[in-house]
C-alpha cells in the first residue's frame, strides 16, 4: 500500500538540529582542530619552500596544497588520510545512538517519516564536513595571501574550488559508510570500528591487495614481450574501487595542471604532445569527470543501501 | 466497535517468520476514555502501539486512529498521537527547551506555539523551571515527566504511553497518574500500558488483558471480574465468632469465600447478597461490618493466568 504525504516532511527540522549538534560537539572540535593544525602545518611548511623557489611555477597556490616539505607530507595527503577519520566520527554512532538513547520512537512518533530522519542527518553531516573544509580552505587561501603576498589567478581558484568539492565528495563516500555501519551494528562501537577497518583497508592494504588480485586474473605485471598491459588495466580497475585512489586522482589532475592522463599510456598517445605545458582547468576537470561522478555515486550507492536497510528495521526503541 | 470509537483495530496480526506477535486483535478506544492494556512480557502490547502509530506494518487486519489508516497515512495519524515510550529517552546535552522544541518543530508547530505550549506543558507536569537545564541532569521521574509534556505539547486527540509509571517512586507514580487522569478530562483518549495493575485499575475505565499476541479479556474491571472470578458481586465481611466462614459458605448464592485476615472475609456472590449475609449471621456471630469490595485487578490477572497454566 502507498503512504501519503511527503516522505521527506521535517528534513530541515532534522537538518538544523543535527547539524547544530556536529557542529557544537566536543568530538568535531577535537577532530578539526587537529586537520586545523596538521593542515595549516603543512600549508605553512610548503609556503616556506616556495618562497625559496618562487619563480619556478606559475601556479604557486596550487603547489601550496601539492608540496611536501620534511617531516611534513603535503596538504593533500593529509586531507586524503584525516577527512575519512572525521567523517566517521560524525556518522558511526548517527543511528545507533539513536536507538541507544531510545530517542528513535519518541522523534518517530512526530509526523515525519524514517526517510527524513535518515537524510536529514546525512546531509546534516555532508554540511558540516563542508562547512569545515570551507573554513580550512579559506584559511590556506588567506595563509597563502599573507606570506606569498600575491594573489591566486582565477584558474588556480577554479582549480581549488573543484578540489573542495571533490574532498567534500570523498569526505560524502566515508560518511556513507559510517551511516551504513551505524545503520546495520546496534552498538556505536562496532559500527565505529568497522568503518576504520574499512578505511584502514583502503588506505593501507588495498595496493597491497590489487597487484595480487590482478595477477589472479590478467597474469604477471611483466609478459613475454614488455608490460603486461592487461595486467595494469586490471590493477587500474581494482585501484579504483578504493575512494582514496579516486580522490588522489582527483587532486593530482585539478592541483597539477600538467598531468595529462591519469593511467597507463601508451607512446602513440603522447606523440605531438607538449610535455609539461599545462592543461587548460577545462581539461583537467574532463579528466577527473569519471573519478568525481565516481566519487558522488559511490556516496549515494552506500547511502541508498543504509537507507534500504533502515527502511527494514524495527523501531522499538 | 463504538460509533465514537477514536481508536479502532480488526484483526490486527503481526507476524515474524513463524513467529505471531500479535493475533487478530480487535480493539477500540473512545474519546475521553482511558484504556489499560495489560499482558506479560512479549504478549504483543508494544507491537500492537506501534501499529497503531504506524511505526510497524501489520500482516493482516486493518486500524484506524483518529480517523486516519496508520499504514497509508502515517503523518495524520502521527500528528494527532502523543506516544510517550517506556523509558523516554532525550537528547542528554540539550536542554529541556531545545529537546521539546525539537520534536515540536518536527510536528509542524511554529516557534510561538513551541515556546507557548512548552510553558504550559511544563507547569501541568510541575516541572516549571527547569526549560533550561539540561537533560542529562534530570532524574528519571524528571525524564517521564518530561516526556507526558512533549505528548500535552501536541495537544493529541489520543495518547498512547507505553508502561511511564515502571521507573517512578510511589509518590511521583500518583502525581503521574493525576496527570493521566487530567488527559482524560481534556477529552483525550488514552492508551495506557502498564504491569502495574493497581494503577491501571485506578485509572482505567476498560481494560485489554494480552496473552499470546490475542486479547484474552477486554471490557470493564466489574465485568472481567465476572467473567474470570466468576462472581458479579464482591463483599468483604467483617464478623467475629465460630464458623463464620462455613456459615458464608453455606449461603445460596456464595461462589467463594476467601479468608483475608484472622476476622475478615471476601465473599464472590452471583448477585448483593449483603443483606442476606447480615439477616443470616447477625444472631449467631458479632457482625463488625459489611460493605462491597471493589473487584481487584491483581485478582482477576492472577487467577487468569493460574488457570491458563493450569489448562497447559
Amino acid at each position: 500500500m502507498r503512504r501519503r504525504g511527503f516522505p521527506f516532511t521535517g528534513v530541515g527540522a532534522v537538518l538544523a538540529k543535527e547539524a547544530a549538534d556536529y557542529l557544537s560537539g566536543a568530538r568535531m572540535w577535537l577532530l578539526e582542530a587537529l586537520v586545523f593544525l596538521t593542515a595549516v602545518a603543512a600549508a605553512y611548511a610548503a609556503i616556506l619552500s616556495i618562497r625559496a623557489n618562487i619563480g619556478e611555477s606559475p601556479f604557486l597556490f596550487l603547489r601550496l596544497l601539492t608540496m611536501a616539505q620534511d617531516p611534513l607530507p603535503s596538504f593533500i595527503a593529509l586531507l586524503g588520510f584525516l577527512i575519512p577519520l572525521v567523517a566517521i566520527a560524525i556518522g558511526f554512532d548517527a543511528i545507533n545512538g539513536e536507538f541507544s538513547r531510545r530517542t528513535l520512537s519518541r522523534v518517530l512518533a512526530q509526523p515525519i517519516y524514517r526517510d527524513a530522519l535518515l537524510l536529514g542527518k546525512f546531509l546534516a553531516g555532508l554540511v558540516a564536513l563542508a562547512i569545515g573544509l570551507f573554513s580550512l580552505w579559506l584559511l590556506t587561501i588567506g595563509l597563502g595571501l599573507l606570506f606569498l603576498g600575491l594573489a591566486p589567478n582565477t584558474e588556480e581558484m577554479v582549480r581549488m574550488l573543484g578540489f573542495l568539492v571533490a574532498t567534500i565528495a570523498y569526505g560524502g563516500v566515508w560518511l556513507a559508510v559510517a551511516f551504513l555501519f551505524s545503520v546495520v551494528f546496534r552498538a556505536p562501537a562496532t559500527a565505529a570500528l568497522a568503518a576504520l577497518g574499512v578505511w584502514l583497508l583502503f588506505s593501507l592494504f588495498w595496493s597491497v591487495v590489487t597487484p595480487l588480485v590482478a595477477t589472479l586474473i590478467s597474469g604477471p605485471p611483466e609478459g613475454i614481450f614488455g608490460p603486461n598491459l592487461a595486467y595494469l588495466q586490471t590493477t587500474q580497475i581494482l585501484d579504483r574501487i578504493s575512494p582514496n585512489t579516486l580522490y588522489a586522482e582527483i587532486a593530482l589532475a585539478l592541483l597539477q595542471p600538467a598531468t595529462r592522463a591519469l593511467g597507463p599510456v601508451l607512446y602513440s598517445q603522447v606523440q605531438g604532445a607538449l610535455l609539461g605545458a599545462p592543461l587548460p582547468a577545462a581539461q583537467s576537470f574532463i579528466l577527473v569527470w569519471p573519478q568525481m561522478t565516481g566519487l558522488i555515486a559511490g556516496m549515494i550507492v552506500i547511502f541508498a543501501i543504509a537507507y534500504i536497510v533502515f527502511q527494514r528495521q524495527e523501531i522499538r526503541a | 466497535m463504538a460509533e465514537d470509537a477514536v481508536i479502532r483495530a480488526q484483526g490486527l496480526t503481526k507476524r515474524y517468520g513463524a513467529t505471531v506477535a500479535v493475533d487478530h486483535v480487535d480493539l477500540d478506544v473512545r474519546a475521553g476514555e482511558i484504556v489499560g492494556i495489560l499482558g506479560p512480557n512479549g504478549s504483543g502490547k508494544t507491537t500492537t502501539i506501534l501499529m497503531l502509530l504506524g511505526l510497524t506494518e501489520p500482516s493482516e487486519g486493518r486500524a484506524e486512529v483518529a480517523g486516519f489508516d496508520p499504514l497509508r497515512d502515517p503523518l495524520e495519524v502521527k500528528r494527532r498521537v502523543g506516544y510517550l515510550p517506556d523509558s523516554v529517552g532525550f537528547y542528554d546535552t540539550l536542554s529541556a527547551r531545545d529537546n521539546l522544541a525539537y520534536t515540536g518543530r518536527l510536528a509542524g508547530l511554529s516557534r510561538r506555539e513551541i515556546d507557548q505550549r512548552f510553558t504550559e506543558a511544563l507547569a501541568r507536569v510541575g516541572l516549571p523551571d527547569v526549560g533550561r537545564d539540561r537533560v542529562a541532569t534530570f532524574s528519571r521521574g524528571m525524564r517521564q515527566r518530561l516526556g507526558l509534556a512533549e505528548v500535552l505539547m501536541k495537544r493529541p486527540s489520543i495518547a498512547i504511553l507505553d508502561e511511564p509509571t515502571a521507573t517512578l517512586d510511589p509518590h511521583s507514580t500518583q502525581e503521574f497518574l493525576g496527570m493521566i487522569r487530567g488527559l482524560k478530562a481534556d477529552g483525550t483518549a488514552v492508551l495506557l500500558s502498564s504491569h502495574h495493575l493497581d494503577q491501571v485499575q485506578s485509572v482505567c475505565d476498560r481494560v485489554a488483558l494480552f496473552n499470546r499476541g490475542r486479547i484474552a479479556l477486554w471490557g470493564s474491571v466489574t465485568e472481567l471480574a465476572h467473567r474470570v472470578l466468576g462472581g458479579g458481586y464482591v463483599i468483604d465481611v467483617e464478623g467475629r465468632g465460630a464458623g463464620v466462614r462455613n456459615q458464608l459458605a453455606a449461603l445460596p448464592g456464595v461462589v467463594r469465600v476467601q479468608e483475608l485476615g484472622p476476622e475478615l472475609y471476601r465473599v464472590d456472590c452471583e448477585r448483593d447478597l449483603r443483606a442476606e449475609i447480615a439477616r443470616r449471621l447477625a444472631p449467631s456471630i458479632d457482625l463488625l461490618g459489611i460493605r462491597f469490595a471493589e473487584p481487584s485487578l491483581n485478582e482477576v490477572y492472577t487467577r487468569y493466568f493460574d488457570e491458563v497454566r493450569d489448562a497447559a
